[in-house]
C-alpha cells in the first residue's frame, strides 16, 4: 500500500510537469527565465523577493482576464478601460484627501459602478462586432485612451473646476503627470495586518450566515439547522482563537514570511488531506481517492522539510508577502473557480464554445456576453487599484497603458490561449513573464554591457508571445473547418433545399 | 377537436420574394406515429419543416399562411423556443453538439438542473449551483432508453458521428414535454450498421407515444419502419398514404412525377453524334466535396452531345464537375480531347478548354459587387489573356474591347440590365446566371459544364436558358454537359441522363424512360421496374 | 430626393460625416480668428504628400484580402534600415557628386528607397506566407507582428555597429540616436524640388511642396495601373471572392503574397518620402502607431476593411492630416494649454477604426 502511494505521488507529479513542459512557449519561457536568473549578478534573494512583489502586485489583473475567454470574447484587450475606472476614482479619492484602507475602500467602491457602466458599453460593442473582438478590443484600448487624457487634460481642472489645485499641472486646467500615493493610499491594502482579515472573514461569515438563515425562515424553508450550527460553531472558535496572545502576536503583522507561509501551507495541506480522509470516510461513508489526498500530505512533508535546507531557508526568510493582497487573490481564484459551478457559468462557456448552439438552446448570447465583460471589467478596476496601491506612484497617463499588453502576455506566458484559460495558467505567467521582466535588463546588463537591450528584449518577448499566441490560434481555426468553409455558404433562402439550422 | 392527432398542419402555403414554394400542403401525424416525408430536391420539405419549428428564416420573408394545430389547440409558432415549449424537437443535419463539453453537459444545454444558494438568493436565479449529480442521472436514463453504451461523463470530442446523432437525439427526448421529434435526413451521415440502430432507435421512442417525422430520400428505409408516408412535390401535396398499403415503386413514381409541359419546342434536330468520338473520359472519378462525394464513377461523353447527370441532393453528382475543376480534391483519371487533365494543377480544366457554370452562382460564381462587364470577361482574361493590351511588361485591361464584347454578350443572352456597368449584384436571379454562361461562354470552349443553371429562376427564364444552351450545341457545336435536379428540364434537353447514387453511377437512362424506373435509379436502384418488382 | 439622401448617408456612414464636417467646421473657425490659412493649408499639402504613400500600402494590402496592413510597421522598418545604410555609406557626399549636392542627395534617396524596396518586398513575401496561415485573423495577428518587429528592430538600432557620425550618439549613449538628422543626406529633396509659395512667402504663405506631390501621385498612377493590370484584377478578385478567384484559375495564396510584399514596399518607400519632408528619421518607437494612422486614413476616406481604391487614398489622407493641422491652433485658442492634438490623432483615427469594425460583414449578422 505504501509503495503504490508513493509511485502514484510520483506519478502525479511527473505528469503535471510534463503537461506543463508540453506548452512550448512555457518551456521557452522557462529556459529564458532559468538563464537569465543564473546571470543576473545579483543574489537570488533580490530576484525572487522582486518576482514575489509583482506577483503580489499584478496577479489579480491577469485573473480578470480568465472569464472573458471562457465566454469566447478571447484576449480582452479592451482591460484598458476598467484600469481606467479605477484611476478615475482613485483621482477623485486622493483630491478628496481620503487616506488609508477607507480611502482604498472607497476607491474600491466609486470605481465599481463606472467599470460596470464601461464594461456595459465595452460588451455591447463587442457584441457587433462578434469574430473581432480581440482587433476591436486594441483599438478601443486606443481610443479610451485618448478620451481619458481629454478627461484628466481638458476636463477636469477645466470644464470641472478644481479648488484645490494641488493636484493639477501649473496652469489649473489637466492633471499632473505623476501622483504619489505615499501617505495617502501606498500600501493601505498591503499593510492590513492577518489578525484584522482573519477576524472580518469570521464576522461576515457568522453574519451571513445568520442572514441566509432568516431569508430561508422568511421564505418559510426550513433551513439545516444543525449543519449551520456546526459550521458558525467553527467560525466562532476561529475568532475567539485569535484572542489568544501567541496567536495575535503572530498574526498581527501585515507581513507574513515566505518561511512561515510555507510552513503553514504544508500545515494546512497535511489537515486538508487527513480531514477529508477522515470525514469522507470514516462519516460520509463514502469512497474517497485515498492515494490523491495521500500525496498531497506527502508533497506538503517534501516542502516542510526542503524549508530546512540553509539556502533555501535564507531565501525565504528574505521575502515578505502582504497577507491581505494575498488574500485577494486567492480570493479571486476561487470566485473563479466557483462561477465556472453556476448557471451563469455554464452560459458563458456554452456562449464561449458556440453561439449557435448556445442561441437554440433558449441563452441569451448578447446579455450572457455582457454579464462576462462586465465582470471582467470591475475585477481589471479593482486589480489596477491594488497595483497601484502597492506601486505608490500613480502615473496619470501612463498607468494603464501597457496594462493590457502586459496580463495578456503574463496570461499566455502561462500557457493560456485564446479559447482556455484557468487560474493555474494566470499564476504560472505571472511568476514566468514577470521574471523574465525582472532578470532581462539585469542580465543582458551583466552579460552585454547593456541594460537597454534586456529591456527592449523584454518588451520584445512580450509583443512577441502575444503574436505566436494570437497566429497560432488562427492557425488552429484556419485548419479545422476547412471542410465546413468549402461547403457552400451563401444561397438565399429561394435556392436552399436544407432544413435551416438555427444558424447561418 | 380532433384528438388523434398530435400535428396537423393544413393549407400551408409560403412564398420567396414571389417564388411559391408550398402550396396548400397537408401534414397530420398521430402520436406515436413515425411518419415519413417525401420528396425531391425542392419539394418543399425543408420549408415545411422550418414552418413547424418556427425558424426565423420564415417570418423574416414574409411568414406563411395556414393553419398549425398541436394536440387538437391552435398554435402560433413564431420561434424555435416556442416550438420547443410545445414540444417538438428537432435532430438536426447538422449536429448542434459543442465537442469540448460532456455528454451530459450537452444534453443538457440551456436546461441545466441547479439548486439555490445564499448568493443565488441574493443575486438572481443564474447564480444557482449546477447540481451535476442530478444531470448526470438524467442523461444515463436518456441514453439508455435509446440503447447508447457510452458513459455520460466522456467528451463529445473525437466520437464517431453515430455516437452524436445519439447524442442529440438523447438530448431531445431528455425534455421533458416532447411529443414530436423532426429526423432531417438522419441516416444520410451514417454507416449502414449505424442507421440500422438508428431505426432501432426510432422505434422505442415511437413506441413511447412520441411521434416521429423522418425525412429522408431512403425508399428502402421508408418501407422498413415508417408507418404513414407524406410525399411532396414541386411544394405540392401529392398524397398521404399508409406504408402498408404502397411499396417502393409507387412512392417513387409519386416523388417524382414530370411536368407534361415540354421546356424545348424542337423541329428538328439535324446533329450527329457518333458514338465512340468520346470527347470527356473519366475513370474511377472520385471527388471529396462535402456533402456531394463521389465515390469512383466511370463516363464516357460523347462530342456534341448534351450529357444530363442528375440525382437526389448530396449523393455526388454536383461533386462531378467541381471535382474535374479542380475546386475539391480528386483522384482517379480524367481525359479531355486526348489529353489528361489534372485537377490539381490550378486551372488545367479551363487552360484545355473546359468551362463551368457554378451551381453556387452567389458564392462561387460572381463578384457581385464588379460590374456586368468585369465579370464576364474576367476568366478569360485571367486564362487566356483576351481582353488585354500586352504592353511586354505588363497586360493591361482593355476597356474598350471588353465593354464591346459585354454588350454583345448582354444582346446575344438578353440580359436585362441598366448597362454594362451595372453591379452584377443587384441583378435578377435569371440574369445573374446568363452572366455566369455568357463568362463560361467568352471563352469559347469546347466543353460546357452547367451546373443546376435554372435554379431559383422564374419559369420563362429558364426556358430562355434551356433555349439558349441548345442553340449552343445545335448551332455551335459545343459539347455540353447538364448536373441538374429538375428531372424535367434534363428530360427536355439531354440526349442521355446519368443518374448518381450514393456517389456512384446507378444507371444511363433515356429522356424516354418511365417516371417509375427514374424514380427507382435516384432510390439507388440499379435495376429497372419490372426487375425490380419481380424481385420484391 | 431623401431616398438618394438615405442612401448615401448609409454608404457614407456616420463617422465619416461628422469627420467631415468636423473639418469644415474647424477650417471655417481657423478663418474666423485668423490663424494664417494659407501656411496652414501649406503645411496640410506637405503632410498630405507626407503620409501619402504610407496610406497607400494599405491599398495592396485590403484588395488581396489581408484587410488593413497594421504590420506597416515591417515596412517602415525595411526604410529605415534602408535610409541608414544610405547615411552611412554617405552616398550624398561620394566625390562624384562633389560639384552637385543636389543630385548627391537624389542619389542618396533614391538608393535608400530601392534598397528598402527591395528588402521590403522580401519581407513582404515571408509576411505574406504567416498571414495566409492565419486567414480570418489578419488583422489582430498583423498588429503584434508589427509591434514585435519593432520592439525587435529597437535592440538592432542598438547593436548594429553604425559608424557614421548622424547615426550614432555622440558621446555616450549606445547604439543609435533617437532621431537621425538627413540635413547631410536627402533631407527636403522632393518637397524642395520644384515647390513654390502662393499668397505670400515660404513661411506665411501656402508653400506647395510640388515635387513631393507628384512624387505621391506618381506613386498613386503606379498602383493605379496595376490595378488594372492582369495580375492588379486577379488580386481584388481574389480578395473579393477568393472561390470565385479560384474557380477562374487565380492562386489566391500566391496574389495574397503579392498583396502584402507591394504593401511592405510600399511601407518602406513611404515612411523614406516622410522623412525627407520630415528632415529626420525617427527611430526606436516613434512609428509603432502609424500603422493605425494608416489605416484611419484609409478608412476617412471611403475605403472598408475588405475594399480600397485610391481615391480613398487621396481623400482621407488629405481629410485626416487637414484636422490634425488646422484644429491645433483652433483648440489652442479656444482651450488654451496643452496639446490637443496628439489626443485628438487617438481619438479620431481610432474611432474610425471601430466604426469600420462595426461595419465589417462578419458571421454575426446572420446569427441574430
Amino acid at each position: 500500500m505504501k509503495n503504490s502511494i508513493f509511485a502514484s505521488a510520483k506519478k502525479g507529479i511527473v505528469s503535471a510537469v510534463k503537461a506543463l513542459l508540453s506548452n512550448k512557449v512555457v518551456l521557452m519561457f522557462l529556459i529564458l527565465c532559468l538563464f537569465g536568473i543564473c546571470t543576473t549578478g545579483k543574489p537570488l534573494s533580490y530576484t525572487v523577493s522582486e518576482v514575489f512583489t509583482r506577483f503580489g502586485r499584478n496577479t489579480f489583473l491577469v485573473l480578470a482576464l480568465i472569464i472573458p475567454v471562457l465566454a469566447g470574447l478571447g484576449l480582452n484587450f479592451g482591460i484598458v478601460v476598467g484600469a481606467m475606472a479605477a484611476q478615475i476614482s482613485i483621482f477623485w479619492v486622493v483630491y478628496w484627501g481620503f487616506t488609508g484602507i477607507g480611502g482604498l475602500l472607497l476607491c474600491f467602491l466609486i470605481s465599481t459602478p463606472i467599470a460596470i457602466l464601461l464594461g456595459y458599453l465595452v460588451g455591447r460593442l463587442y457584441n457587433k462586432t462578434k469574430g473581432s473582438e480581440m482587433i476591436t478590443g486594441m483599438v478601443l484600448g486606443y481610443f479610451a485612451d485618448g478620451l481619458y487624457q481629454f478627461l484628466f487634460l481638458f476636463v477636469i481642472g477645466g470644464v470641472i473646476p478644481l479648488g484645490n489645485s494641488s493636484l493639477l499641472i501649473s496652469g489649473g486646467v489637466g492633471v499632473k503627470n505623476t501622483i504619489d500615493l505615499a501617505g495617502n493610499l501606498k500600501y493601505s491594502l498591503d499593510n492590513l495586518s492577518m489578525l484584522l482579515l482573519v477576524r472580518t472573514a469570521a464576522v461576515v461569515y457568522l453574519a451571513a450566515s445568520a442572514i441566509a438563515m432568516i431569508v430561508r425562515l422568511m421564505k418559510s424553508k426550513s433551513p439545516d439547522v444543525k449543519k449551520t450550527a456546526i459550521k458558525m460553531a467553527a467560525c466562532a472558535a476561529v475568532f475567539g482563537l485569535t484572542f489568544i496572545p501567541a496567536v495575535s502576536g503572530f498574526m498581527g503583522t501585515d507581513r507574513l514570511l515566505l518561511l512561515n507561509a510555507v510552513e503553514l501551507a504544508s500545515l494546512a495541506a497535511v489537515v486538508y488531506a487527513a480531514g477529508k480522509f477522515v470525514i469522507t470516510k470514516l462519516i460520509q461513508k463514502q469512497d474517497v481517492n485515498a492515494k490523491r489526498l495521500a500525496a498531497i500530505a506527502i508533497v506538503a512533508v517534501i516542502a516542510y522539510a526542503l524549508t530546512y535546507i540553509q539556502a533555501i531557508y535564507e531565501l525565504l526568510t528574505a521575502v515578505l508577502l502582504p497577507v491581505a493582497t494575498y488574500a485577494l487573490i486567492i480570493l479571486l481564484c476561487v470566485f473563479n473557480r466557483w462561477i465556472l459551478s453556476t448557471r451563469l457559468g455554464q452560459n458563458m462557456r456554452t456562449v464561449g464554445q458556440s453561439r449557435t448552439v448556445a442561441n437554440s438552446s433558449g441563452i441569451d448570447v448578447n446579455k450572457t456576453r455582457i454579464i462576462a465583460m462586465c465582470i471582467s471589467t470591475v475585477l481589471a478596476a479593482w486589480g489596477q487599484i491594488i497595483y497601484l496601491q502597492n506601486l505608490g506612484t500613480f502615473s496619470t497617463y501612463g498607468a494603464h497603458t501597457m496594462v493590457g499588453q502586459y496580463a495578456i502576455a503574463a496570461l499566455l506566458v502561462g500557457g493560456a490561449s485564446v479559447q482556455s484559460a484557468n487560474n493555474k495558467h494566470a499564476i504560472l505567467g505571472v511568476v514566468l513573464f514577470h521574471t523574465l521582466f525582472v532578470v532581462a535588463p539585469l542580465s543582458a546588463g551583466n552579460l552585454f554591457g547593456s541594460a537597454l537591450i534586456g529591456e527592449y528584449f523584454r518588451v520584445f518577448v512580450c509583443y512577441g508571445v502575444i503574436a505566436l499566441s494570437l497566429a497560432m490560434h488562427a492557425w488552429k481555426t484556419v485548419i479545422k473547418p476547412k471542410v465546413e468553409s468549402t461547403r457552400v455558404e451563401s444561397k438565399p433562402p429561394a435556392e436552399a433545399d436544407t432544413v435551416e439550422t438555427a444558424k447561418q | 377537436m380532433n384528438a388523434r392527432y398530435v400535428l396537423k398542419m393544413e393549407g400551408i402555403s409560403k412564398e420567396y420574394y414571389g417564388n411559391k414554394v408550398l402550396k396548400d400542403v397537408n401534414l397530420t401525424v398521430a402520436p406515436g406515429e413515425i411518419h415519413a416525408l417525401m420528396g425531391e430536391n425542392g419539394a418543399g420539405k425543408s420549408t415545411l419543416m422550418n414552418i413547424l419549428f418556427g425558424m426565423p428564416v420564415i417570418h423574416n420573408t414574409g411568414g406563411f399562411t395556414g393553419t398549425i394545430e398541436i394536440d387538437g389547440e391552435p398554435v402560433n409558432i413564431d420561434s424555435p423556443q416556442k416550438a420547443m415549449e410545445l414540444g417538438i424537437g428537432m435532430v438536426h443535419q447538422e449536429f448542434m453538439l459543442l465537442p469540448n463539453f460532456t455528454i451530459t453537459e450537452n444534453i443538457k444545454i440551456g436546461r441545466e438542473i441547479s439548486e439555490p444558494t445564499i448568493i443565488s438568493q441574493i443575486f438572481g436565479k443564474s447564480l444557482e449551483k449546477l447540481n451535476m449529480k442530478a444531470m448526470s442521472r438524467d442523461a444515463r436514463k436518456a441514453l439508455d432508453t435509446i440503447g447508447l453504451n457510452i458513459e455520460e461523463y466522456v467528451r463529445v470530442k473525437g466520437l464517431p458521428v453515430g455516437y452524436m446523432q445519439f447524442i442529440e437525439i438523447a438530448r431531445e427526448i431528455d425534455k421533458q414535454n416532447i411529443r414530436l421529434l423532426i429526423f432531417d435526413e438522419p441516416t444520410a451521415v451514417l454507416t449502414e450498421s449505424e442507421a440500422d440502430r438508428l431505426l432501432d432507435a426510432m422505434r422505442v421512442i415511437a413506441s413511447k407515444g412520441i411521434a416521429i417525422i423522418f425525412i429522408t430520400h431512403r425508399i428502402n428505409e421508408v418501407i422498413k419502419i415508417s408507418d404513414t408516408v407524406t410525399v411532396l412535390r414541386d411544394g405540392g401535396f401529392v398524397a398521404r398514404v399508409a406504408t402498408k398499403d404502397t411499396t417502393a415503386v409507387k412512392i417513387a413514381e409519386m416523388m417524382i412525377g414530370r411536368g407534361v409541359e415540354k421546356l424545348l419546342d424542337e423541329t428538328e434536330d439535324s446533329r450527329t453524334i457518333d458514338e465512340n468520338d468520346i470527347v470527356l473520359r473519366l475513370r474511377d472519378f472520385r471527388v471529396e466535396m462535402p456533402g456531394e462525394r463521389v465515390k469512383g464513377i466511370d463516363l464516357d461523353i460523347r462530342r456534341g452531345e448534351i450529357f444530363g447527370i442528375g440525382g437526389l441532393a448530396g449523393q455526388g453528382k454536383i461533386g462531378i464537375p467541381n471535382g474535374i475543376m479542380g475546386m475539391y480534391e480528386t483522384s482517379g483519371t480524367i481525359e479531355f480531347d486526348g489529353q489528361p487533365i489534372s485537377p490539381k494543377v490550378l486551372g488545367d480544366a479551363l487552360k484545355k478548354g473546359i468551362a463551368f457554370v457554378s451551381e453556387d452562382r452567389r458564392g462561387v460564381g460572381l463578384l457581385l459587387e464588379e460590374s456586368i462587364e468585369e465579370n464576364i470577361v474576367f476568366t478569360a482574361m485571367q486564362v487566356q489573356n483576351k481582353f488585354l493590351h500586352n504592353l511586354g511588361i505588363a497586360k493591361i485591361y482593355n476597356s474598350r474591347a471588353a465593354k464591346a464584347h459585354a454588350l454583345e454578350m448582354i444582346r446575344k443572352l438578353d440580359i436585362r440590365c441598366t448597362g454594362p456597368d451595372q453591379a452584377v449584384g443587384r441583378l435578377s436571379g435569371g440574369n445573374q446566371q446568363k452572366v455566369c454562361i455568357a463568362r463560361a461562354l467568352s471563352m469559347d470552349p469546347k466543353l460546357l459544364i452547367v451546373s443546376e443553371p435554372t435554379r431559383g429562376i422564374d419559369i420563362g427564364a429558364k426556358k430562355l436558358v434551356i433555349e439558349l444552351l441548345a442553340k449552343l450545341n445545335r448551332e455551335r457545336g459545343i459539347t455540353i454537359i447538364m448536373v441538374s435536379s429538375e428531372l424535367n428540364e434534363l428530360c427536355s434537353l439531354c440526349d442521355r441522363i446519368a443518374i448518381v447514387s450514393e456517389g456512384r453511377l446507378c444507371r444511363i437512362m433515356r429522356p424516354e424512360d418511365s417516371d417509375a424506373d427514374y424514380g427507382l435509379a435516384m432510390a439507388g436502384i440499379t435495376t429497372g421496374v419490372e426487375e425490380y418488382e419481380r424481385t420484391t | 430626393m431623401s431616398e438618394r439622401l438615405k442612401s448615401l448617408y448609409k454608404a457614407v456612414g456616420l463617422p465619416r460625416l461628422i469627420i467631415f464636417a468636423f473639418f469644415v467646421v474647424v477650417f471655417v473657425l481657423a478663418g474666423i480668428y485668423g490663424l494664417g490659412l494659407p501656411s496652414l493649408m501649406g503645411n496640410v499639402l506637405r503632410r498630405w504628400g507626407m503620409y501619402g504613400i504610407l496610406v497607400l500600402a494599405m491599398v495592396p494590402s485590403i484588395q488581396s484580402g489581408n484587410g488593413p496592413n497594421f504590420g506597416v510597421s515591417l515596412g517602415i522598418v525595411c526604410g529605415l534600415f534602408g535610409s541608414l545604410v544610405a547615411i552611412e555609406l554617405d552616398i550624398a557626399n561620394l566625390p562624384i557628386f562633389e560639384s552637385h549636392p543636389q543630385i548627391g542627395a537624389w542619389a542618396s534617396m533614391l538608393f535608400a528607397m530601392v534598397l528598402a524596396a527591395v528588402i521590403g518586398w522580401f519581407v513582404g513575401v515571408g509576411y505574406g506566407v504567416l498571414l495566409n496561415h492565419v486567414k480570418g485573423s489578419e488583422m489582430t495577428v498583423s498588429t503584434y507582428v508589427g509591434f514585435s518587429i519593432i520592439a525587435f528592430m529597437n535592440i538592432m538600432w542598438v547593436t548594429l555597429p553604425f559608424t557614421s557620425g548622424d547615426i550614432k550618439w555622440p558621446i555616450g549613449g549606445e547604439g543609435a540616436r533617437n532621431t537621425i538628422t538627413l540635413e547631410n543626406s536627402f533631407r527636403g529633396v522632393l518637397t524642395d524640388t520644384l515647390g513654390f509659395s502662393l499668397f505670400g512667402t515660404e513661411e506665411t504663405g501656402m508653400y506647395v511642396p510640388t515635387g513631393l506631390l507628384i512624387f505621391f501621385f506618381l506613386m498613386c498612377f503606379f498602383i493605379f495601373m496595376f490595378m488594372r493590370s492582369k495580375k492588379g484584377k486577379a488580386m481584388s478578385a481574389a480578395g473579393a471572392n477568393p472561390v470565385f478567384a479560384r474557380a477562374s484559375g487565380v492562386d489566391v495564396d500566391k496574389m495574397r503574397i503579392l498583396g502584402t510584399a507591394m504593401s511592405t514596399a510600399l511601407g518602406a518607400v513611404g515612411i523614406i518620402t516622410y522623412a525627407q519632408a520630415f528632415g529626420f528619421l525617427q527611430m526606436y518607437n516613434a512609428p509603432l502607431m502609424m500603422g493605425f494612422s494608416c489605416v484611419a486614413a484609409v478608412l476617412i476616406g471611403g475605403a472598408s476593411t475588405t475594399r480600397a481604391k485610391i481615391s480613398n487614398v487621396i481623400i482621407g489622407t488629405f481629410l485626416f492630416q487637414g484636422i490634425l493641422v488646422v484644429a491645433l491652433p483652433v483648440a489652442n485658442r479656444i482651450l488654451s494649454g496643452t496639446d490637443l492634438s496628439d489626443i485628438m490623432r487617438m481619438i479620431i483615427s481610432n474611432g474610425i477604426i471601430i466604426y469600420a469594425l462595426t461595419k465589417a460583414k462578419g458571421g454575426a449578422v446572420n446569427e441574430e
